[in-house]
């Protein structure tokens, strides 16, 4: 961790803090997630730090249990798209050909559709279930990783040290994972950020929509559903949320830019 | 009046680097460089990459390139201190006092706009004269540059003309503002050697014509040697020796000048053919894709085991193409290739392993020809696990082993490309090559992106290389000097075909075809007076012009 900047380490911190909570939830959350403590809509107070929710719920808890399922779908969602994305983008690059253009003209195809509508459509026939969720949204963004993937690698692939492996008799599976992969690292990992937001943000409004997660588990979109009415009387619960979001997706990308940096400069040599 | 055009004392130039993992420490690029030029007079700095010149050349534009501070000394132009004046006043005297001709035209020039409207935008902007003017000033300096049709040459757009007519072009541009003084950064090195000397034939007439002065940077002292008056070494920054061309050229004081002029002195005695070639490429024709016109036609040749034989012509003969259709890359249209006494399937992939092992190829870039995400060591130990299924420590001696006979020591195993110097790189790509025990090695230009010094280093490492392990090169250059340092026989290859083949002595001694003749006579020799004297007796010009 040497050598990190100050903005980097301000965004390790609170990503970190974020995660922890997620992943300690049913030990810090104050209360039980579904459990009613107190009277609708509550101010904070000494006992319900961001006040109560809709049905008296204790809004902190409610948030930790919710960032615990959409960092979680979030995650798992963007792991899926990485992996084939880049997987398929690689193949498609290296093996060229008609094979590129098949798979390139499908993935246009479905990119063509919009993907909330796509995934609404989908979901609304499929049973909602977590592991659902992370797949329909993992293969729809997995479009977007498989573009830019593709694009990266196409440059790769005609570089000396790749026909150095290929002269060499080195197979698919060498070139992809062992010459194009470490060098196209630096573009991937500056996307990896930007997406893991983008997933958040699609998680959180097919929860508003009410085809994410289904209540009364808690997520950051249902929260913002759930209290969308208090706005109107001044009650902030349905923004709180957003400022969750907002924080998270900064610090994220605070981390992400500092990795980007760090693998470019191995480029120029080992890094720190 | 002030007696010098441009006057430099005690020049210093100084960069911040982020080297990966350390702080931001400065490093001295430039220190204690002085110099004078007077008008109409051409001087040439010359050196090795990194030796500074270009950032003195620069610096009489007050220019630094990416994060470079000109942080000591004085740099006078007319009288004028400039360095550290402020942007209008070096706006007014960029392109209209000064001017700077670049290495490659090609990236210079907006393909989006025709010629003349760059050649002449300097000039109007400064308002030294008008558009009707300028354009006949234009047209001027086309003629004296002996471009093609001057009249019409400006209403080309730079895809249109070849790469030494667009440089000629930038000499024009450069030109036409009537600046008191040029800064010419490296203009013929990207050219082939019988391109080269038209341009160099063409700025000596221009600067003798318009009688500006110049500063001429190149890393090639036969060529400064045609065309200044005075000559100054650098060397990591520094002064090595300043003197008139007479004097540089015939009676240097500096060792390192001296070295500098005595490159090449590689001694290869010539081998005989043997009964059974090694390689044999029978009448082979080859096109890329959908082209109608074949890039090579009808090329034979032979290699004969633990020899060397030279590919050598201008860009765009199709020596290069020859080593992608021997490694299997481009499968020929018609011929076949014989590779020690069985005939080598044409496809890259119908290759057996063993096939692949016995032929091996060196890049001219060896920065991409090397993963910059793995050790030397992996990419040294790559081959031989491949190949021999060596793992463990019997593979980490046998890197050792081959990393000594590159002349690196130990600790460089562990070393990232990005962490080796051009030379370094190199070697290292040599060692792979030879990791796989190969009978063949293809080295397509490697030392052409090499310093002199260097690069001689390197032919010397493949000379002892050959004698111990009895490898046999196919050297593909455009470098006749090169060529004469190692070869054993000679293919000069002209628009897809071999023009003449034979053992070295015969190639290289006459009567001479006329390509043969136009390709030994260009190559500059350090000699004064040399460029006078090969125009004067030229049969032909080359293709490229």
């Amino acid at each position: 961790m040497k050598g990190m900047t100050l903005s980097a380490l301000l965004g390790l911190f609170i990503t970190g803090l974020f995660f922890a909570a997620a992943i300690l939830a049913p030990w810090i959350a104050p209360y039980g997630m579904s459990e009613i403590v107190g009277d609708i809509w509550e101010p904070s107070s000494a006992d319900f730090w961001l006040g109560t929710d809709n049905l008296g719920r204790d809004l902190l808890t409610r948030m930790i249990y919710g960032g615990r399922n959409t960092i979680f779908v979030a995650s798992a969602a963007t792991a899926v798209s990485f992996c084939l994305g880049s997987i398929l983008g690689f193949t498609a690059a290296v093996y060229g050909g008609w094979v590129d253009q098949a798979m390139s003209r499908f993935n246009d195809l479905v990119m063509s559709i919009p993907t909330l509508i796509f995934a609404l459509v989908v979901l609304s026939v499929m049973p909602v279930t977590l592991p659902i969720l992370i797949l329909v949204m993992g293969l729809l963004d997995s479009t977007r990783v498989f573009r830019l993937s593709r694009a990266v690698a196409v440059d790769i692939n005609v570089m000396d040290y790749v026909e150095a492996a290929r002269l060499r008799g080195e197979g698919q599976r060498w070139v992809i994972f062992r010459e194009i992969l470490p060098n196209a690292l630096s573009p991937l990992v500056a996307e990896l950020g930007l997406r893991f937001i983008f997933a958040i943000l699609f998680i959180s409004t097919l929860s508003f929509l009410g085809l994410g997660i289904q209540p009364p588990a808690a997520d950051w979109g249902g929260i913002v559903k759930e209290n969308r009415e208090g706005i109107v009387y001044g009650i902030p619960a349905a923004l709180i949320p957003a400022v969750a979001i907002v924080t998270l997706s900064i610090s994220v990308n605070l981390v992400a830019d500092w990795a980007l940096n760090r693998t470019t400069s191995l480029k120029g040599g080992r890094g720190a | 009046m002030p007696d010098n055009l441009l006057e430099i004392k005690n020049l210093r130039i100084e960069a911040t680097v982020y080297a990966p993992g350390e702080k931001p420490r400065d490093v001295v690029i430039v220190d204690d460089v002085s110099l004078s030029l007077a008008r109409g007079k051409v001087m040439g700095l010359i050196g090795e990459s990194g030796a500074g010149k270009s950032t003195i050349g620069l610096s009489a534009l007050s220019y630094g390139r990416g994060g470079i501070r000109l942080s000591g000394g004085e740099i006078r132009l007319n009288g004028k201190q400039i360095r550290g004046a402020s942007p209008s006043v070096l706006r007014s005297l960029r392109g209209k006092e000064v001017t700077y001709v670049a290495q490659s035209a090609a990236a210079a020039f907006n393909p989006a706009k025709k010629l003349m409207e760059q050649v002449t935008e300097a000039a109007l902007k400064h308002g030294v004269m008008s558009k009707d003017e300028a354009e006949k000033r234009a047209v001027e300096l086309f003629r004296t540059l002996s471009l093609p049709d001057p009249e019409n040459f400006g209403n080309r757009y730079p895809h249109q003309v070849s790469g030494g007519q667009l440089q000629r072009a930038m000499t024009a541009m450069a030109l036409c503002p009537k600046p008191d003084l040029v800064i010419f950064d490296e203009p013929t090195t990207a050219l082939d050697v019988t391109t080269q000397i038209d341009v160099l034939a063409a700025i000596k007439t221009a600067i003798a014509e318009t009688g500006v002065a110049a500063l001429y940077i190149t890393h090639d002292l036969a060529v400064v040697a045609q065309v200044s008056d005075e000559i100054m070494v650098l060397r990591h920054g520094k002064m090595v020796e300043h003197g008139t061309v007479q004097q540089i050229i015939e009676a240097p004081r500096e060792e390192y000048t001296q070295a500098l002029i005595s490159v090449r002195s590689i001694e290869h005695e010539q081998m005989q053919p043997t009964p059974a070639p090694l390689l044999k490429v029978d009448g082979v024709f080859a096109r890329y894709g959908s082209m109608s016109k074949d890039v090579l036609s009808d090329v034979s040749v032979e290699l004969h085991p633990g020899q060397t034989l030279a590919l050598v012509g201008e860009s765009g003969s199709g020596k290069s193409t020859m080593a992608r259709v021997i490694t299997g890359l481009l499968p020929p249209r018609q011929g076949e290739i014989t590779f020690d006494g069985k005939p080598l399937p044409p496809a890259l992939k119908q290759r057996s392993r063993e096939e692949l092992r016995e032929l091996q190829m060196i890049y001219q870039m060896a920065d991409v020809a090397m993963n910059p995400r793995q050790t030397v060591a992996t990419i040294i130990g790559r081959p031989l696990e491949f190949y021999f299924g060596l793992r463990g420590r019997k593979r980490d001696e046998r890197v050792q082993e081959l990393l000594d006979a590159i002349e690196l020591g130990k600790g460089f195993g562990d070393r990232y490309p990005a962490e080796l110097s051009g030379g370094q790189k190199q070697r290292v790509c040599i060692a792979r090559a030879l990791a796989a025990k190969p009978k063949l090695i293809i080295c397509d230009e490697v030392t052409s992106a090499l310093d002199p010094l260097v690069a001689d280093g390197i032919l010397k490492l493949l000379l002892d290389l050959q004698k111990r392990e009895g490898v046999a090169y196919l050297f593909i250059t455009h470098d006749i000097a090169t060529v004469r340092a190692i070869a054993d026989s000679i293919a000069v290859m002209y628009q897809g075909r071999v023009q003449r083949y034979g053992p070295k002595d015969q190639v290289l001694s006459p009567p001479f075809d006329d390509y043969t003749d136009l390709l030994l006579s260009s190559v500059p020799e350090m000699e004064l007076g040399w460029l006078e004297k090969v125009l004067a007796h030229r049969k032909m010009t080359s293709a490229g012009n």
